[in-house]
């Protein structure tokens, strides 16, 4: 099958899910992360590799966290960077998404950074696109986010550096979670041998088994002795309908205190993609403890995102 | 291997000639810093040959992989295994000594200074290169060199590093097609 997000040796074009990319691309970008790591804490916080290219940040959806360190890494990298929140400007005059990327081709834009509510929205660029443009997926629907998925792969090897060793529960919303299914896709690609997933039924997509994950309804069963704690967001605003009793329910069952967080292994580390809801899904003094890593997840995405963009301006 | 192989100087020769022309510079607010990954290697020789002068002078050292800063990364990209660079120490007011295994068009070395300065203004940089094969493209040139030999430009010098550690020269057909890209996948 055709895969989009290959040339036809086999390197990165575009960037647009976790689902398809062999493991050896996948750690090529973490590897490289890892270079890009160092430069955050020098006298000159940048590297010329994207000198005179023009990177788009298209937001068709809002997101300030992933919007800035897309920002924060195209700048580190010396592009020049446009951010457009679409929704506020000519979408809502009606012009379509392709006529939108046709006027930035015109003003010579080399990237695209794509985030939209639609599923599939970045596919549709990338394959719209001349040869020349790359396009990363900055979040999609409920398909595909996949820079948060690799750099949640990026921190849990900087903690956990044996991931053939590991065992990993995702908690929470994965049903309306982009980020879960790429972190899936990412965990069980790069060979991670346990992954679970622990969440009410009205919160699991069907057939979620054939992703490869264990199922867990009950915290504390599917918290025992893991090494990594993945806690989703609890996505009010993609919700209808009553899927939950309330908020307060929700945390007394599935949200993470540190009671239940001492059912994993004693070095267990916690990650949260952000923005946090505390008091729904995860306890603060979780989120602000000793075993949370969630702020260095921040940090890491930059360079993740980084690599990202290195690699595919350099044709892969 | 071509018979021009028997010709090439011993690179193990050429390692202690080099030591002795680099002794007198190791002064104090010195440090060493090795491109990757041919000058690493023969920094962390010469870290051992230099020993003495190297602590009584509390010379520093670091590396540098300046896949960042090179001027074909349109057409080259990133190799797969690129290593960070390390530089533990302050670059402002340093006298840096910078070390790589072959001297070819100059561009590694561009693209090592613009990495250093990005670390902090060091008060001075003295280029030693193992051997100066000529064909510099820039006004760019190795105050140290063991050896200075001129190859055409279809031909590829390479430093190489055996499993014990011993180094040694080897002369290839280049396989790019422009004077500069060859030059420049001489650490490949």
């Amino acid at each position: 099958m055709n895969n989009p997000q290959l040339d036809s040796d086999g390197r990165l074009r575009h960037l647009l899910s976790i689902e398809g990319l062999p493991k050896k691309i996948l750690n090529q970008i973490l590897d490289t992360a890892e270079s890009f790591v160092g430069i955050a804490e020098r006298e000159v916080k940048k590297v010329p590799l994207l000198r005179g290219k023009t990177v788009c940040n298209l937001f068709f959806e809002n997101s300030t966290r992933t919007r800035t360190t897309f920002e924060i890494a195209a700048k580190r990298l010396s592009a020049d960077v446009i951010s457009l929140n679409v929704n506020t400007s000519s979408q809502s005059k009606g012009e379509t998404i392709l006529d939108t990327v046709d006027n930035l081709i015109a003003m010579h834009a080399d990237m695209f950074v794509v985030r939209h509510s639609q599923s599939g929205a970045a596919h549709f660029i990338a394959k719209h696109v001349p040869n020349h443009i790359h396009v990363i997926n900055a979040g999609d629907g409920r398909h595909s986010h996949p820079t948060q998925g690799l750099l949640d792969m990026f921190t849990i090897r900087k903690y956990k550096p044996d991931l053939h060793n590991l065992r990993v529960a995702i908690v929470g919303d994965v049903l309306h979670s982009r980020v879960a299914r790429s972190e899936i896709h990412a965990l069980t690609t790069l060979g991670v041998p346990e992954v679970r997933v622990i969440a009410p039924k009205t919160l699991l997509p069907a057939q979620v088994e054939k992703l490869g994950v264990h199922v867990f309804h009950d915290m504390k069963a599917g918290l025992k002795d893991v090494d990594v704690v993945m806690m989703l967001r609890l996505q009010n605003e993609r919700m209808n309908g009553a899927m939950l009793p309330s908020a307060q329910e929700y945390f007394k069952t599935y949200g993470l205190t540190q009671e239940k967080l001492n059912l994993a292994k004693p070095d267990a580390i916690v990650l949260h993609p952000g923005p946090m809801n505390r008091g729904v899904e995860i306890d603060s003094s979780v989120a602000d403890g000793n075993q949370s890593v969630i702020l260095p997840q921040v940090t890491y995405g930059i360079a993740v995102r980084m690599a990202v963009m290195a690699i595919l301006a350099g044709g892969g | 291997m071509s018979s021009i192989d028997t010709k090439l100087p011993d690179a193990e020769d050429l390692l202690h000639t080099l030591a002795q022309k680099l002794q007198p510079l190791l002064q104090a607010n010195t440090a060493l810093v090795g491109i990757q990954s041919g000058g690493v290697w023969l920094m962390e020789r010469l870290l051992v040959l230099l020993k003495k002068d190297i602590s009584s002078n509390a010379i520093e050292h670091g590396t540098l992989d300046v896949s960042f800063y090179r001027d074909d990364f349109e057409k080259r990209g990133l190799k797969a295994e690129n290593r960070p660079s390390q530089i533990p120490f302050e670059v402002e007011n340093k006298h840096i000594i910078l070390i790589d295994d072959v001297f070819y068009t100059g561009r590694t070395t561009r693209a090592a200074m613009n990495e250093l300065f990005d670390y902090g203004r060091p008060a001075s940089i003295t280029l030693v290169a193992l051997v100066n094969r000529g064909g510099r493209e820039l006004p760019i040139a190795p105050q140290i060199t063991a050896a200075d030999i001129t190859l055409d430009a279809s031909q590829n010098l390479q430093l190489i590093r055996d499993a014990d550690g011993t180094l040694s020269l080897t002369l290839q057909p280049s396989t790019a097609t422009t004077q500069t890209n060859q030059a420049d996948h001489k650490h490949e």
